[in-house]
């Protein structure tokens, strides 16, 4: 059990740390990636006016 | 409602519906031969199949829909789901005044089981958090996944089944409570056979969800989306994790956690924490990002912050509920962890709050104006101030004044009421005239009246329980000369017994505002439709007039 216990808290102290900071890079660098601009311009205007009907 | 499904989608219906009944038999039966409370449940499933039952058998023979219906989305369930979410919000919120009092005058209870504090208070938290939030979520997110998709509901008999199944399991929680029925976790009372039901209906609920995705015509899936799809997804492992439980009998309520000692308590608020995270505020944040740009008819002030902040939310919040458990039997380290990321988790709550603060920036007329706009306005600055305040309170250091006093209390009415609620009646203010197709709402007065009794309440509940919470941690923490405590538990109570009052009254103000809105939403849906204007009485386009007011780029 302390063997267990010893690890996890080795893991956390360690790997635990890069891996919440590639997750966070990698969700800074999508959110602001230049080309992904206008496609999320259009997506925060689109929904501005949807209530007509479904698209066919 | 039931003319609108096929004659296939209704017979599914009478076939779910009398296999629920079989099942409440045999719990009825099953439940009567060991004298067990299941058997109340039983018969609380086979009255509900059956008054459900009611309104198919009826409309069994209408005529089929026709086939037209596919080219417009699917907004019946949406309707009910809002009616039966202020139903909830009304009883839930009655029973909250109810115990609030109880909590001053500890007389009411009138010596019953039933009506004592301990059983009261879950049917108020179920009642609003479960029953008022959990189907405003469901009918909203149907809207949202809808309308950003392009796209109606993949079909039309899982939506009923997610909305009516989900009614059940709170059904069968609240009454469970108020006759003995708990598996003494908080917000996590069910026992083990409301769980499997929920788990049931949850899924189908995610895979309705993904199927409508699947077919939306809209290529980019807009942010509201990302986080009701957290909210169902994270909920569904939650709930199951956390209710790991071995039955005693499976003709018995009774079950036993598969989790004991620390390590219970740790599941519990790993549990208990992302159920705030994730039921009280990513789904609600997936309506603050789709209502609040569609009222103010502006986009979204950075649509590249609403990203960020998603996934600081998802990553950060899984690791805070540690901070529950601040000076117990839980490793150090552990509690340290949960105070860290507690305190990173006010980055992507500020976002959120002050994305949605910024959209407003340059319609503040607007807002003035409307007071559905208005609703959820105060909605981001209160969600803004409970976020500051819960990363506060996570430190071990203040935590060690503020746990197991009113503070607390005080906090989560903060983010409920001020935030959850408000959001919702905001919400619901914009998409009862959409659906309803009325012009605005039977009274915009009434609209006014309530947002400012549902402040009114929210500020003296939460000032009350402030001024209560620190006076009695400090009390707790007052030693005199001879080392010993200054106050009895009692010259506590005496201390905080005004308080209490005000906090009931507080609570009163917010339910009439409540009251006030299910008149108000009743009156909208029963006014006749405005006549269609014959062809040409309209007003000419201006030329080049611009559609959106004050369109601003996402950035």
């Amino acid at each position: 059990m302390d063997i267990q216990h010893h690890m996890l808290v080795a893991f956390a102290k360690s790997y635990g740390l890069f891996y919440l900071l590639a997750m966070a890079a990698a969700a800074l660098i999508y959110a602001c990636w230049p080309a992904n601009r206008a496609r999320f311009d259009k997506a925060a205007r689109d929904i501005i006016d949807d209530e007509d009907k479904p698209w066919r | 409602m039931v003319s609108g499904l096929t004659v296939n989608e209704r017979q599914r219906a009478l076939v779910v519906l009398a296999l629920l009944a079989i099942v409440g038999m045999a719990m009825a039966a099953f439940g009567a031969m060991r004298g067990d409370l299941l058997q109340v449940h039983g018969f609380v499933v086979l009255l509900f199949s059956l008054v459900v039952l009611a309104p198919v058998l009826k409309g069994y023979f209408a005529p089929e829909p026709p086939a037209e219906r596919l080219h417009d989305y699917y907004d019946d369930p949406i309707k009910v789901g809002i009616i039966l979410s202020m139903i909830w919000a009304v009883f839930g919120m009655g029973v909250g005044d109810w115990v609030a009092w109880l909590l001053a005058f500890p007389d009411m209870t009138f010596d019953a089981a039933w009506s004592s504090f301990g059983r009261l208070r879950p049917v108020h938290t179920t009642g609003v958090i479960f029953g008022f939030g959990g189907s405003a979520l469901i009918a909203t997110s149907f809207h949202v996944m809808q309308r950003t998709s392009r796209a109606r509901l993949a079909d039309q008999f899982s939506p009923w089944f997610v909305l009516i199944g989900y009614q059940l399991f709170c059904i069968l929680a609240v009454s469970g409570y108020l006759i003995g029925i708990t598996q003494s976790k908080e917000y996590a009372e069910p026992e083990w056979y409301a769980d499997i039901w929920l788990v049931v209906v949850w899924v189908v609920y995610l895979l309705l969800y993904l199927r409508t995705l699947a077919r939306r015509k809209e290529p980019h899936i807009y942010v509201a989306n990302w986080y009701y799809l957290a909210f169902i997804l994270v909920v569904a492992i939650l709930h199951i994790v956390n209710n790991l439980a071995v039955p005693a009998s499976f003709a018995g309520v009774k079950s036993y956690s598969a989790f004991s000692g620390v390590q219970d308590a740790m599941t519990q608020w790993w549990y208990g924490h992302n159920a705030v995270a994730f039921f009280l505020t990513a789904g609600f944040l997936g309506m603050l990002y789709y209502y609040l740009p569609k009222r103010a008819e502006r986009p979204i002030y950075s649509y590249r912050m609403s990203i960020v902040g998603f996934w600081g939310i998802t990553f950060f919040y899984m690791w805070a509920g540690s901070h529950h458990l601040h000076y117990t039997a839980l490793p150090d380290w552990v509690q340290t962890l949960g105070m860290t990321f507690s305190l990173m988790l006010l980055i992507p709550s500020w976002i959120a709050a002050g994305n949605a603060l910024a959209t407003l920036n340059g319609a503040w007329h607007r807002v003035r104006d409307d007071a559905a706009l208005r609703f959820m306005m105060m909605a981001a600055i209160f969600y803004g101030l409970s976020t500051f305040e819960g990363s506060f309170m996570a430190i071990r250091p203040v935590n060690a004044l503020s746990h197991y006093t009113d503070w607390t209390v005080a906090h989560v009415h903060a983010g409920v009421l001020g935030w959850d609620a408000l959001i919702t009646f905001g919400a619901f203010y914009a998409l009862v005239p959409w659906l309803w197709k009325r012009e605005r709402m039977y009274s915009p007065v009434l609209v006014e009246v309530h947002f400012w009794l549902a402040l009114a309440g929210t500020l003296i509940y939460v000032f009350a329980m402030w001024n209560s919470g620190i006076i009695q941690g400090l009390m707790w923490r007052t030693y005199n000369d001879s080392g010993t405590l200054t106050y009895s538990f009692l010259d506590t109570m005496i201390a905080m017994h005004p308080y209490y009052i005000a906090r009931a009254i507080g609570g009163l103000l917010f339910l009439t505002g409540t009251l006030i809105a299910c008149y108000n939403i009743w009156m909208t849906i029963r006014r006749p439709a405005p006549r269609a204007a014959p062809a040409g009485d309209t007003p000419l386009p201006q030329p080049g007039a611009p559609l959106p007011a004050n369109p601003q780029p996402a950035e």
